[in-house]
């Protein structure tokens, strides 16, 4: 019996549905403006590669920047609550509305606040991507174990070396579970937000290409970037899988 | 230091500890034994400071311990699992910045037998040596006051006879006074130089034992026994309900 790794049998199922999709369309001639098959897809993607990886690159800066963002206002938010009983009050429940406010919503009024288009969607992306790793953080300040936490007034911490030594390290590995779903989301966010502004120009994203490619009735066109957008979530879920595999090596 | 009519209520209204008193002889090594339940960790975060009593009081004679003067070893190890063992033996003297706090660290890991694993991470250890490390880091700060709440009751039989042991060489070489809760007979009979009796709901303070002498450290021969047998007929004669674990 022939073993196969885990990864060969994956890429080896993806493989086998491009190739039947591809045998599909072209015995059955479908149409290929309703389904184009991967070929039709793969030369829809060559003949405008710069065009699209410029897309893709625009998409990606708003989606780290948004994720940068999030991280650092998720930690900070985060460390306060841990700090204090008034911020937990003051904060919380503006991050729940946040996170249950649909932000296709709210996003035509950051529009309208926010002249430039770029960081609009950033600040879209943001609101998006914010909660898991603002909540986790926070879930991770709160979980430190009670008897470290004795064991560090007994021996006379001051509150910050308390946090710095102790309830941060502590909440890295929440930290980084939460950053791995903002991740994923920091992107949809940045989908979101350039569908609503619907930005066009150079600096316009894949959001904005597929809508475009959409108007024209290049369905192909649509399929390459959505395959590229597909792989820039894949890749960033692999990166920040792999982030956290490594420095949770060293913290759990 | 004296205990005298130490009562804890919790918030939720049950009734942990009633009316403890209680001397403690410099250098005692003494052996709070009972059932689970029966209020004896409780009675040790009392005594560190970490939690107030609701009524009573614990007065010291001269000053009271400063900060690092206690040393706590829990049931668990509770190490940093992102730390080094020495790291985490380091830590007490780490927060108040005090001098040498490797090289003292270093000789701590040293005194448990642990010289070798400096940089060894927790998980990477077993736990046998995490309870090692976890009762260097108590001593590392050359504590007055030693207390451990159940630590050896997760290891095994031959591990917990070794560190038992050391535990009492190494108090007795710091000249500290020790706190030592168990539910274990046989280890109230071997460590203890006094022995309190508690029993549970509300926690009380049954009966008070001798231990052994400090000359007499064996697991074996007609005193021991004497001893175990003593407190098996105290801890029948607490009539403890069929049901207490539950």
């Amino acid at each position: 019996m022939i073993r196969l790794h885990p990864t060969a049998l994956s890429l080896l199922s993806f493989a086998a549905a491009l190739v039947l999709w591809q045998a599909i369309v072209t015995v059955g001639h479908v149409a290929p403006y309703l389904v184009p098959g991967p070929l039709a897809i793969f030369l829809a993607f060559w003949s405008d590669a710069p065009g699209l990886l410029r897309a893709l690159l625009a998409t990606l800066s708003v989606t780290f920047a948004a994720l940068t963002t999030a991280m650092i206002l998720g930690v900070l938010l985060a460390a306060a609550m841990s700090a204090s009983r008034w911020a937990r009050a003051a904060i919380e429940p503006w991050a729940v509305i946040l996170q249950v406010t649909p932000v296709v919503a709210v996003a035509p009024l950051i529009i309208v606040w926010i002249g430039d288009p770029f960081s609009a969607m950033v600040v879209c992306a943001t609101v998006v991507a914010f909660f898991p790793v603002f909540s986790n953080t926070a879930a991770g300040l709160a979980a430190t174990p009670q008897d470290l936490l004795d064991l560090f007034r007994l021996n006379g911490a001051t509150s910050r070396q308390e946090v710095v030594l102790l309830r941060l390290p502590a909440a890295i590995p929440y930290f980084l579970a939460g950053l791995r779903v903002s991740g994923g989301l920091a992107l949809v966010g940045a989908v979101v937000a350039e569908f609503v502004t619907g930005a066009g120009g150079v600096a316009s994203g894949l959001a904005f290409r597929i809508l475009e490619s959409g108007y024209r009735l290049q369905t192909a066109r649509m399929f390459a970037a959505l395959a590229l957008l597909s792989a820039a979530g894949l890749a960033i879920n692999a990166a920040l899988g792999l982030l956290s595999r490594r420095v949770l090596g060293r913290f759990a | 230091m004296r205990l005298t009519g130490v009562c804890k209520q919790f918030p939720g209204g049950t009734l942990a500890l009633d009316d403890i008193s209680l001397t403690i002889e410099d250098r005692d090594f003494l052996v709070l034994l009972g059932p689970s339940g029966c209020g004896k960790s409780t009675l040790l975060r009392l005594i560190a400071g970490l939690e107030p009593p609701t009524s009573g009081s614990i007065d010291w004679t001269g000053r009271p311990p400063a900060p690092g003067e206690i040393g706590y070893v829990f049931q668990d190890a509770t190490l940093m699992p992102w730390a080094t063992a020495l790291q985490n033996v380091a830590l007490p003297l780490r927060l108040r910045a005090a001098p040498d706090a490797e090289a003292r660290a270093r000789a701590a890991l040293a005194q448990v037998g642990l010289a070798d694993f400096a940089h060894a991470r927790p998980k990477t250890l077993s736990g046998g040596m995490r309870m090692r490390v976890s009762i260097a880091r108590a001593l590392v700060s050359r504590p007055r006051l030693l207390l451990m709440d159940e630590p050896f009751a997760a290891l095994d039989e031959f591990t917990r006879h070794r560190l038992q042991d050391e535990c009492l060489s190494l108090a007795a070489s710091l000249g500290c006074t020790t706190i030592f809760v168990t539910h274990s007979l046989y280890e109230a009979a071997y460590l203890a130089s006094r022995v309190v009796l508690m029993s549970p709901r509300p926690g009380r303070i049954a009966r008070e034992l001798p231990g052994a002498a400090p000359t007499d450290r064996t697991r074996t021969g007609a005193e021991f026994n004497a001893r175990v047998a003593v407190l098996s007929e105290a801890v029948q004669a607490l009539h403890l309900p069929s049901d207490v674990s539950s």
